[in-house]
């Protein structure tokens, strides 16, 4: 019962921030350069004042600010989002077939790097001081200090210039129709980099945080005391300490999933996989606003379903949750 | 101050950044002696790789442009839009969070709520439509850098100033009339300082990533050389002249790098009881 309270505590909030998003968004779209009708009139091929006029009248644009809101948010709970000029194409329909390939590649991003960096933590931390430890934590550092972009383009040279183990390209292997499970191995054959480079970011920031918040941990009295039962060292270690120590990482994973979300961007254009990143580059590139804050609506209601889910894996992890908050 | 300068000097790591550092800013301040011609003009035949010609050391890109003269042209614009940035972040981000931290209460909650909305957007994404909205330029580049990263200042000041201000010298203060704007700015804000150093520094860093970002994307002021604009010209040649790309990034790296380690370094000598705890 209290569980149940405490998500919808937590649906209520997320609905609150996604309305704020949304009147943000609306004010961004105002703020954008070029009067819409102008832009309609422009791709129309005219430009005469009086048919300007009309197309204000018609789409409200000549309408009060509150009155515009109201419609612009009664519109996008009929999911219209406004219509792409450039694509000739509704935008909530652009965005709806992209979407599913950002799930895809952020989704394997963010699980990559969750394991890989507790995983390369736990190591580090487990033999603290060694060379491994030293090893683990120089590579945290330069990861945490390379642009992502750069990282995607320096794998792209290696392994698939020099070594030509994974396609740099897309999402599927072009004109070969395959179907079933061959077409999705093609796929995830074309995922391993774009989810590699994306993740690697955040595998050194989880690493480094589970080495620290596991040798915190490792200080503790209960762990003396499961020594002194005479456990085995990775017993405590997986059952004792890392149970504790990841606490934290969780916090810290759902904090993160914005970033995630944002550098999708950048590895999108890059391996010009077909997600809505690569369709935010492209109408940045045509100035295309309409699709541009759809798409940056669409990402910041992503980052809130990543953060209610991180929620709730946190109340399966920690029972201790105060659930009142 | 001496006890901290040795503190600094006894970290390996940050005096290699530190190094690192000075090398990219002295590199930054002879850049229009060194290379007094713009980094755009073409100069040479295009694709030379790096050696190839005299003088040439890191070869020249698509449309013959020197590579060297970006990179430390380049240097200018990364160091000066990281440290705008910052300055303009811990502006927005200091008033909000002394104002929360030293007030509580009602204004705790509406000025948190707010940085947490701020948290909660994909930093990048609303960088990248700030940018486009404003029209790629130095200023507009740097307002939106500042407008994603000052959360985190608003909420170490918030949480330093929670602490501090039932410190029995706030008490002391408030006791003697001293005005609220007097109490936070120059009893309580010296105090708070060290730890907001840090994060600048480590601000500054993740600024310069930033802004590479938003150039490579071709987001960049069209009239400043900078590092993530080469990476992002050269991209599409990248099969034939990996060297357009590889230098830029190794540039941004470094600098990057540098500040972290710099930011770390001094992190321990400011928090010595913290130092070492499990970092």
């Amino acid at each position: 019962m209290q569980t149940l309270r405490y998500i919808l505590m937590r649906l209520a909030k997320a609905a609150v921030i996604l309305f704020a998003i949304v009147i943000l968004n609306f004010c961004l779209i105002h703020a954008a350069p070029g009067d819409p009708a102008a832009v309609m009139a422009g791709e129309a091929g005219a430009s005469d004042e009086l048919f300007l006029q009309q197309l204000r009248e018609k789409f409200g644009l000549d309408q009060p600010f509150h009155i515009q809101l109201w419609k612009y948010i009664s519109g996008l709970l009929q999911l219209d989002m406004g219509y792409s000029y450039r694509q000739d194409a509704p935008v909530w329909d652009l965005i709806m077939d992209r979407l599913p390939a950002t799930l895809l590649l952020t989704g394997a991003a963010f699980v990559l790097s969750i394991v890989l960096g507790v995983v390369a933590g736990v190591m580090a931390a487990v033999r603290v001081g060694k060379w491994a430890d030293t090893a683990i934590t120089v590579a945290a550092l330069l990861l945490y200090a390379t642009p992502l972009f750069w990282v995607a383009l320096m794998a792209i040279l290696l392994f698939s210039v020099q070594l030509g183990w994974f396609p740099s390209y897309g999402m599927e292997s072009i004109g070969s129709e395959l179907t079933g499970f061959r077409y999705w191995l093609d796929v995830a054959h074309h995922l391993v980099l774009p989810a590699t480079t994306l993740g690697l970011f955040f595998t050194a920031i989880y690493a480094r945080m589970t080495r620290a918040s596991f040798l915190e941990t490792a200080a503790e009295d209960f762990v003396k005391t499961a020594r002194a039962k005479g456990l085995s060292e990775g017993r405590i270690a997986r059952r004792h300490i890392l149970r504790n120590a990841i606490l934290p990482v969780v916090t810290l994973a759902g904090l993160q999933a914005g970033q995630i979300v944002g550098g999708a961007v950048l590895t999108e254009t890059v391996f010009a996989w077909p997600g809505i990143g690569r369709l935010m580059f492209d109408a940045l590139l045509q100035r295309d606003y309409n699709v541009l804050l759809g798409v940056f609506l669409i990402s910041s209601a992503m980052v809130l379903l990543f953060n209610l889910i991180t929620d709730l894996i946190y109340l399966l992890v920690d029972p201790r949750i105060e659930l009142n908050t | 101050m001496n006890a901290f300068m040795k503190n600094f000097l006894r970290n390996k790591g940050a005096v290699a950044g530190l190094i690192l550092l000075s090398i990219v800013v002295i590199v930054a301040v002879i850049a229009p002696f060194i290379y007094p011609q713009s980094p755009w003009t073409m100069v040479q035949r295009p694709f030379q790789p790096p050696m190839a010609l005299d003088g040439f050391y890191f070869g020249t890109d698509v449309l013959g442009r020197d590579i060297g003269a970006g990179l430390a042209h380049g240097a200018r614009v990364s160091l000066i839009v990281g440290l705008v940035s910052t300055l303009v972040a811990l502006l927005i981000g200091l008033p909000i969070g002394a104002l929360a931290g030293y007030f509580g209460g009602i204004w705790d909650d509406i000025l948190m709520r707010f940085t947490e909305f701020f948290q909660t957007i994909p930093s990048f994404a609303l960088a990248i439509v700030i940018v486009a909205i404003l029209q790629p330029s130095l200023s507009g580049i740097v307002l939106a850098i500042s407008i994603v990263s000052w959360p985190p200042v608003a909420r170490l000041v918030r949480g330093e100033f929670l602490s501090l201000r039932s410190r029995e010298y706030v008490q002391a203060a408030i006791l003697s009339g001293l005005s609220p704007m007097n109490i936070i700015f120059r009893q309580i804000l010296p105090n708070a300082i060290s730890p907001i150093i840090v994060l600048a520094s480590l601000m500054v860093a993740s600024a310069i990533l930033l802004e590479s970002a938003l150039s490579f994307l071709g987001l960049g002021d069209p009239n400043v050389m900078s590092w993530g604009y080469m990476i992002g010209a050269g991209r599409t040649v990248l099969r034939q002249a990996w060297w357009i790309c590889v230098f830029p990034g190794l540039a941004i790296l470094f600098t990057v790098l540098a500040l972290n380690l710099i930011g770390e370094g001094l992190n321990d000598a400011l928090n010595p009881r913290l130092a070492r705890k499990g970092r």
